[in-house]
């Protein structure tokens, strides 16, 4: 019963917190709206997350989070100073392939969201059965060690977290 | 408002504007589009991240309160920056770039903008 009633625990407290958060006032009123939401939109979203995985290690996201928040301020240095101070010709953009161990849906998308927001590379696509992610770099004369930071960096970690 | 509250305030205001400024240029100088997203994908994470930063600090001096809006806003940022700029690579690569320009990939499929998913991941 209760996992028909709160099919997605985790997305309810999610939503109630981003409620009282954007109108930014504790009330009852608000936590009884907040809690409306919480309930009512896994509910209709339901069908959506056919299986979902779930987050087993909830420390290690947390870990996760502030090494990719760290990566970022790194990263917007390091492409600011590309575009500031390298002539058009020493930029080497290149592709770079990096084959996946992860398999859930959440996984990569949490993995091709993090490539994006991290030191010069955006992830671009993936391969038709997901076993493979294809990232443009803005500069590197290294592919290997670009697809070996984002493994034993990035992919190490999710797969902790998420299985 | 003390004058550490100004300070503080004052510099990550330029912190921001700095960085958004170079990833703005970023989008002008860069050669390609696959090269631009780099620009507005990154410098200006921190560039608007520097200006949610002030508005904390601001009202946190200015009335004592700590207001989560802002933290909502960049949690918001975060989540639809990669996206956007996936859907732009995308549509680069279908319009623009042919598939033997790009690395073969490993698998046994193509990358997805030019192939096919296998049939049982559709039914999943």
């Amino acid at each position: 019963m209760s996992t028909r009633l709160i099919p997605h625990p985790l997305l309810s407290l999610t939503l109630v917190l981003v409620w009282l958060g954007l109108v930014n006032t504790f009330t009852l009123g608000n936590l009884l709206l907040g809690l409306l939401f919480g309930l009512v939109i896994p509910m209709l979203t339901a069908p959506y997350w056919p299986n979902r995985s779930r987050i087993g290690r909830p420390l290690k996201a947390a870990e996760y989070v502030l090494v990719v928040l760290g990566d970022i301020v790194v990263a917007n240095i390091q492409v600011a100073m590309i575009i500031l101070f390298k002539p058009d010709r020493d930029i080497h953009s290149q592709w770079v392939t990096v084959p996946l161990e992860l398999t859930s849906a959440e996984a990569i998308t949490v993995l091709a969201g993090t490539i994006t927001m991290t030191p010069g590379t955006v992830s671009s696509t993936l391969s038709a059965d997901a076993s493979c992610i294809l990232v443009h770099c803005l500069h590197t004369d290294d592919p290997d060690a670009v697809r070996d930071q984002i493994k034993s960096r990035y992919e190490r970690r999710l797969m902790e977290i998420f299985q | 408002m003390g004058i550490v509250m100004d300070i503080v305030i004052s510099a990550a205001l330029v912190v921001s504007g700095i960085f958004g400024l170079v990833g703005s240029y970023g989008l002008v100088r860069l050669k390609d589009s696959l090269q631009r997203l780099h620009g507005p994908t990154k410098a200006t994470t921190l560039g608007v991240g520097g200006a949610l930063i002030a508005s904390m600090t601001y009202f946190f001096a200015k009335t004592g309160q700590f207001t989560i809006q802002e933290l909502l806003i960049t949690l918001f940022l975060f989540l639809t920056a990669p996206i956007t700029a996936n859907f732009i690579a995308k549509t680069y690569l279908a319009r623009n770039v042919r598939e033997d320009e790009l690395p073969r990939s490993p698998a046994d499929y193509g990358w997805a903008v030019y192939d096919d998913p296998p049939r049982q991941r559709m039914d999943e």
